[in-house]
C-alpha cells in the first residue's frame, strides 16, 4: 500500500471521530436503563434500571447466568434491538455526553462501526456467507470513510494480517466457510475495529470455541484495546475469563446489576451472595479436593419476578426483609456497589 | 486398585467419505483411531480433548450405539462383539449412556415417568410392572426432582432439571457403568455445580463407574480419579488425575492445560502460556508420524515419519503413560490442595445446597 493511501484513510478517520469526545475520559453512561419485551405471556421485564459507565482503555466485564440480560444490555447500547417487540420504556444511554436513546435513527446509525461496535458469539452467522470476506471488510470502509474500491481492499487486507489470518493478500476473496471457527472470529473481530471505534463490546466472543483457540483471541483482543485505547465490554459467563482480562466486573442477576466491583476486590472478597455463590460453585482447575458449593434452585422466571430481592428464593442469607423490600445497587466501599441488604455479613465472611 | 469393569481395546471407527456422482468412497474421517484404556469399578475415568477430537464416537463404541471398525470392548471379561444371549443382555443392562444436550436429548412427547421407565421396555426382568411407577419415583426422588412430577414433560423442566432426568434414565436399570457425554456443558455455572455434586454422590451411594467425557478441564479434573487426553482420534496422555494435571508429559495436555483460565485474578500474567499456532488438521487426513506435529513446539524429523506409542514415560513422582518421543514433565498447573479448607460461612454446604434445591424443584416454565 502507498503512503499516500494510507494518510488518506487515516485524514478520513480523523475527520470521522471529531463529532465525538469524550470529556474527562468517560465514553459511556449508561443511567436506570429499562428494556421490556411484550410478548403473548404478558410483559417480560428483561433490563430493571441497569447503571454503570465505561472510560477510555478500560475492560468492562459485564457477568451473569443465562437470561440475566447481559445481551439485551448490549443490544440496547448496540441500539440494535426489535423493537417491536422490545422497548426502552426509560434510561439514558450517553455516549461522550450524548444521549444514543434521544437522537435520530440517522445520526446514530452513523456511529454503529466508527464509534461503537461490536462482535457476536457466532461468527458464522454473523458473517455474511455469500460474499468474501475481504470484500465485506472493503465495504465499511467504502460506506464510512468513502474510499475507493482498491483503497478500501488494501484496508481489508491490512486488517486480516493484523488479526493474524495466515496468507492474508490471497484469501482476502474467500468465502466464510472457507475458514475455521477461530479464523471466523479474528474476521469479526477485524470488522468490528475496522472503523476504528472508541468501543468494542465482545458478547461471548469465545463461548463457542476450544480453549486453545479461545487463548488466542482473548489475547488478539486485549492486544487491539491496549493498542487503540478502546473501552472494552466483555460479556461472559466465564468468570476464568474475566480473571484474566477485566479491570472491573459487574454482575447481572434477573435484569439487574447486583454488583460493581474492581476485578481483584470483585473476586477476593464479593459484597454479593449470587457472587460469592458463582465463585464458590466454579471448579477449578488449580485446585484439589475442591467441594462446590452450588447455589440451590434457578434463575427466576422474568414474568413471575419474586417481591422483594430477586435472589431471595436461593439465597442462604435471605431473611423476612429480603422477600419485602427490594436492595438497591449502593457504594458500599469507595467504587464498590452491591444491591443487598446484608452485604456487609457477606464482606465480613 | 478396584477389578477393571470395561475395557477398550484398539478401538478404531473410521467413516467414510464419500464424493462424486458415484458416491464412490474417497477416504475416511478417522474419528477414533486406536483408543485403549481400561476403567475400574466405582472410578471416574475423564476424557477431555478439544472439538472433534473424537470423545462422543468414543461414548458411542463403548455403548455399541456404533460398531467399531476394529478393535473390542470388553465388560467384565466379556467380549461386546461376540457376546450373545443373557451375556449380551447382561453387558446392554450394565453399560448405560448420558447425553450433553437436555433440550434435545429426552422425548418432548414423553412423559417424564415414561422417559425414566421406558429402559424397563426393554429389560422387564430389572423392575416387575407393579413396582415400576413406584421406582421411577424413587428415581426422581434420588436425582433432587419432586417424585409427583413424574407425569410432567420435558419442557415443564429447566436445563438442569432435564439433566436430572437423564442421569435418572442413565441409573434406572443400576448400571455399572455410566457413559456420560458432556452432562454438565450445556449448563450455567451454578447449575452444573448441582448437577456435578449429584453425580458424585450417586457414585458413592450406588458404586457406579463413571466415564465422564468433557471438554471442560477444570470439571474434569474436579470428578476424576483417572484421566485421558485426546487429539485426533488418539489418546495423547493417560494417568491419575495428579499425574496429567500437575506432571503433564505430552506437550498437548502442557499447551491445554497453560490456556485454561483460572478464575484469579491475581494470577493474571503469572500463568505460563503455551499459545499453540494453527488450528487442529482434519481428522480426514491426520498429519502422519505424530498426529500433534503440525503444532508441537518441540517437534524433531522423528516426529513427522514415527508415531509415537502411548508407553509409560517417566513423570518425576513414578510413570505413566503418554505418547510422545521426547515426553517430559513441564510444569504448568501450581495446585492448591484445599480439601481441608472450610466452606465459608455465608454458602451452605453442598449437601444443605441439594436439599434446598430440592424444595425448591419446580421449573420456571411451569404455570
Ligand atoms: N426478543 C425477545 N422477546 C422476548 N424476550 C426476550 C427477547 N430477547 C431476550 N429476551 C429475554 O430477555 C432476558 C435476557 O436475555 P439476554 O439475551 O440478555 O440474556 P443473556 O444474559 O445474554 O443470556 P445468555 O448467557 O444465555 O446469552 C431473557 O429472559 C430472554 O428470554
Ligand atoms: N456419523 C458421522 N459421520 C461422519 N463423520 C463423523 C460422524 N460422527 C462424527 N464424525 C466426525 O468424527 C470426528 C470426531 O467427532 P466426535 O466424536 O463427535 O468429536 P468430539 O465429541 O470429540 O467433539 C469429527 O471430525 C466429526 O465431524
Ligand atoms: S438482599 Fe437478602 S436475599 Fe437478597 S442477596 Fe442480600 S441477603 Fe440475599
Ligand atoms: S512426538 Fe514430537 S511432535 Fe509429537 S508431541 Fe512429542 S515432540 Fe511433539
Ligand atoms: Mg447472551
Ligand atoms: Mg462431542
Amino acid at each position: 500500500m502507498t503512503t499516500t493511501t494510507q494518510s488518506r484513510a487515516d485524514a478520513k478517520a480523523a475527520a470521522a471521530h471529531a463529532a465525538y469526545q469524550p470529556v474527562d475520559g468517560r465514553l459511556l453512561d449508561v443511567e436506570n436503563l429499562h428494556v421490556h419485551f411484550h410478548t403473548s405471556d404478558g410483559v417480560a421485564k428483561a433490563i430493571n434500571g441497569v447503571s454503570f459507565h465505561l472510560d477510555q482503555g478500560e475492560s468492562l466485564a459485564i457477568l451473569g447466568e443465562s437470561g440475566s440480560g447481559k445481551s439485551v444490555t448490549a443490544q440496547a447500547i448496540m441500539g440494535i434491538l426489535d423493537v417491536p417487540p422490545a422497548k426502552i420504556p426509560e434510561g439514558h444511554i450517553r455516549y461522550c455526553g450524548q444521549d444514543l436513546l434521544a437522537m435520530p435513527e440517522e445520526q446514530r446509525r452513523k456511529t454503529r462501526g466508527p464509534e461503537i461496535s461490536m462482535i457476536f458469539q457466532d461468527a458464522l452467522s454473523s458473517l455474511n456467507p455469500v460474499f468474501p470476506v475481504g470484500w465485506q471488510i472493503a465495504e465499511m470502509f467504502r460506506e464510512h470513510r468513502g474510499l475507493n474500491k482498491s483503497d478500501a481492499l488494501a484496508q481489508a487486507v491490512r486488517l486480516m494480517e493484523r488479526v493474524s489470518i495466515p496468507g492474508a493478500k490471497a484469501r482476502v476473496k474467500a468465502y466464510p466457510h472457507q475458514f475455521s471457527g477461530g479464523m471466523r472470529q479474528r474476521i469479526m473481530i477485524a470488522m468490528a475495529i475496522a472503523l476504528d471505534p472508541a468501543i468494542l463490546i465482545a458478547d461471548e466472543p469465545t463461548t463457542a470455541l476450544d480453549v486453545t483457540v479461545q487463548a488466542q483471541i482473548m489475547s488478539l483482543l486485549q492486544e487491539l484495546q491496549q493498542e487503540r485505547k478502546m473501552g472494552l465490554i466483555l460479556i461472559t459467563h466465564d468468570l476464568g475469563v474475566v480473571a484474566d482480562v477485566a479491570d472491573r466486573i459487574a454482575v447481572m442477576y434477573a435484569g439487574r446489576l447486583i454488583e460493581t466491583a474492581d476485578v481483584y476486590t470483585g473476586y477476593a472478597n464479593p459484597a454479593h451472595p449470587y457472587t460469592k455463590g458463582l465463585l464458590d460453585s466454579l471448579p477449578r482447575l488449580d485446585q484439589k479436593g475442591q467441594t462446590l458449593a452450588a447455589i440451590p434452585g434457578l434463575p427466576p422466571n422474568l414474568l413471575k419476578m419474586p417481591p422483594g430481592c430477586a435472589f431471595h428464593p436461593r439465597c442462604p442469607l435471605a431473611r423476612e426483609r429480603c422477600r419485602e423490600e427490594r436492595p438497591e445497587l449502593v457504594e458500599v466501599r469507595p467504587g464498590r456497589f452491591a444491591a443487598c441488604h446484608y452485604t456487609e455479613e457477606v464482606l465480613h465472611a | 486398585m478396584p477389578e477393571v469393569i470395561l475395557s477398550a481395546h484398539d478401538l478404531v471407527k473410521h467413516y467414510p467419505i464419500r464424493s462424486g456422482v458415484l458416491r464412490r468412497v474417497t477416504g475416511a474421517v478417522k474419528a477414533v483411531d486406536g483408543v485403549s484404556f481400561e476403567l475400574h469399578e466405582g472410578e471416574t475415568l475423564g476424557i477431555v480433548g478439544e472439538s472433534g477430537c473424537g470423545k462422543s464416537t468414543l461414548g458411542r463404541l463403548l455403548m455399541r450405539l456404533e460398531e467399531p471398525t476394529s478393535g473390542r470392548v470388553v465388560f467384565q471379561g466379556e467380549d461386546w462383539s461376540s457376546a450373545s444371549g443373557a451375556a449380551l443382555r447382561k453387558i446392554r443392562r450394565n453399560i448405560q449412556i448420558v447425553f450433553q444436550d437436555p433440550y434435545t436429548s429426552l422425548n418432548p412427547r414423553m412423559t417424564v415417568g415414561d422417559i425414566i421407565g421406558e429402559p424397563y421396555e426393554i429389560h422387564p426382568d430389572v423392575v416387575p410392572e407393579s413396582k415400576r411407577r413406584a421406582r421411577v419415583q424413587e428415581l426422581l426422588d434420588l436425582v433432587g426432582l419432586n417424585p409427583e412430577h413424574i407425569h410432567r414433560y420435558p419442557h415443564q423442566f429447566s436445563g438442569g432439571q432435564r439433566q436430572r432426568i437423564g442421569i435418572a434414565r442413565g441409573i434406572a436399570l443400576n448400571p455399572k457403568v455410566l457413559i456420560c457425554d458432556e452432562p454438565v456443558s450445556a449448563l450455567d455455572v451454578s447449575v452444573q455445580a448441582q448437577v456435578v455434586n449429584l453425580m458424585e454422590k450417586l457414585q458413592s451411594e450406588l458404586g457406579l463407574a463413571y466415564v465422564f467425557i468433557a471438554h471442560d478441564l477444570s470439571v474434569v479434573r474436579h470428578i476424576s480419579d483417572r484421566v485421558g487426553v485426546m487429539y485426533l482420534g488418539r489418546m495423547a496422555e493417560l494417568g491419575t488425575e495428579d499425574e496429567v494435571y500437575d506432571h503433564p508429559t505430552h506437550p498437548y495436555t502442557q499447551a491445554l492445560l497453560s490456556a485454561v483460565p483460572v478464575p484469579d485474578p491475581t494470577l493474571r500474567g503469572k500463568r505460563e502460556q503455551i499459545v499453540l499456532v494453527g488450528d487442529v488438521p482434519s481428522p480426514a487426513n491426520p498429519p502422519k508420524g505424530c498426529r500433534f506435529h503440525t503444532r508441537c513446539w518441540k517437534v524433531q524429523d522423528i516426529c513427522r515419519t514415527e508415531e509415537p506409542q502411548l508407553i509409560m514415560q517417566p513423570d518425576t513422582i513414578g510413570a505413566h503413560r503418554s505418547a510422545c518421543h521426547f515426553a517430559e514433565v513441564r510444569k504448568i498447573v501450581e495446585t492448591v490442595d484445599v480439601s481441608n479448607v472450610p466452606l465459608s460461612s455465608v454458602v451452605l454446604s453442598a449437601d444443605a445446597a441439594e436439599a434446598a434445591a430440592h424444595d425448591h424443584p419446580s421449573a420456571p416454565t411451569l404455570p
